[in-house]
């Protein structure tokens, strides 16, 4: 939308494409049945919102969410599925229900009520030209600003990585310490 | 997220709707020029990365012990 606006057609297709592909993928891993295939679908998603990021000139997250998103987070639950085995429930059987009848009226609502907020903020301002600088979402800014702005941001990210991983392995190893009790 | 059972799903459902933040997030950060929005999108990646971690940690850990995977009968906090 923004970028677009320097009149260029082949970054018009890109945005349109990688746009329909983030919906289209986004229904996707909700429709289907397969756990398997809903999270290829996700990878589908994260795909084509990389793209986007690209379109926005934000390269580093781009890259980042390749890496971490698609990279690491998707085969994590790749690997998780496959463990769990095939569980394809019927969750479309029996007609839509009244809940997700109301889930879908929701969902409306607030897209409805997301667009009307930022179309009456914004004004007329939306469709302007955005102004950025030369190292807009290159590495060096990111980490210049991670290091001087957002240290306090950083140094809590890693702590809730650390976190996060302690809680992984002790999740992992309760279990495996009770089937041994047992055994 | 609200309509399927399957733990698993809601997760991917999770990751979907952190996703639209993030989308959210840069797409404002470049509108206004401002690239502190991609700091918080680079945090709330993290963020999300780590609760994956730790959801699908959980998912593994029910499976260990048999427990169904079902949102709608894991209504008791011990276990």
């Amino acid at each position: 939308m923004i970028v677009a606006s320097a009149g260029n057609i082949l970054v018009w297709i890109v945005w349109v494409t990688a746009a329909f592909a983030c919906l289209a993928s986004g229904v996707a891993v909700v429709s289907f049945r397969n756990p398997f295939f809903s999270a290829l679908a996700l990878i589908g998603n994260l795909g084509s919102l990389a793209v986007l990021y690209l379109l926005l000139s934000s390269e580093f997250v781009a890259a980042a969410q390749v890496l971490v998103y698609a990279g690491a987070v998707m085969v994590m639950f790749l690997f998780v599925i496959a463990y769990v085995g095939p569980r394809t429930e019927s969750p479309w059987a029996g007609g839509p229900s009244w809940q997700a009848v109301g889930a879908v009226l929701a969902a409306g609502a607030l897209l409805v009520e997301i667009v009307v907020v930022i179309g009456t903020k914004a004004g007329g301002r939306l469709s302007d030209e955005a102004t950025i600088r030369e190292a807009f979402g290159s590495p060096q800014q990111i980490g210049r600003l991670f290091l001087t702005d957002h240290l306090l941001a950083f140094e809590i990210t890693s702590i809730v990585l650390l976190v996060a991983a302690i809680g992984g392995v002790i999740l992992g190893a309760h279990s495996r310490r009770t089937d041994d009790a047992r055994a | 997220m609200l309509l399927r059972r399957n733990p698993l799903i809601v997760l991917l459902s999770l990751e979907i709707m952190l996703n639209g933040a993030n989308l959210a997030l840069i797409a404002f950060s470049r509108r206004a020029g401002e690239p502190n929005g991609q700091i918080f999108a680079l945090a709330v990646m993290a963020v999300a990365a780590s609760e994956v971690v730790v959801g699908l940690g959980l998912v593994v850990a029910m499976n260990r012990k048999r427990i169904a995977l079902d949102v709608d009968r894991m209504n008791a906090l011990r276990g």
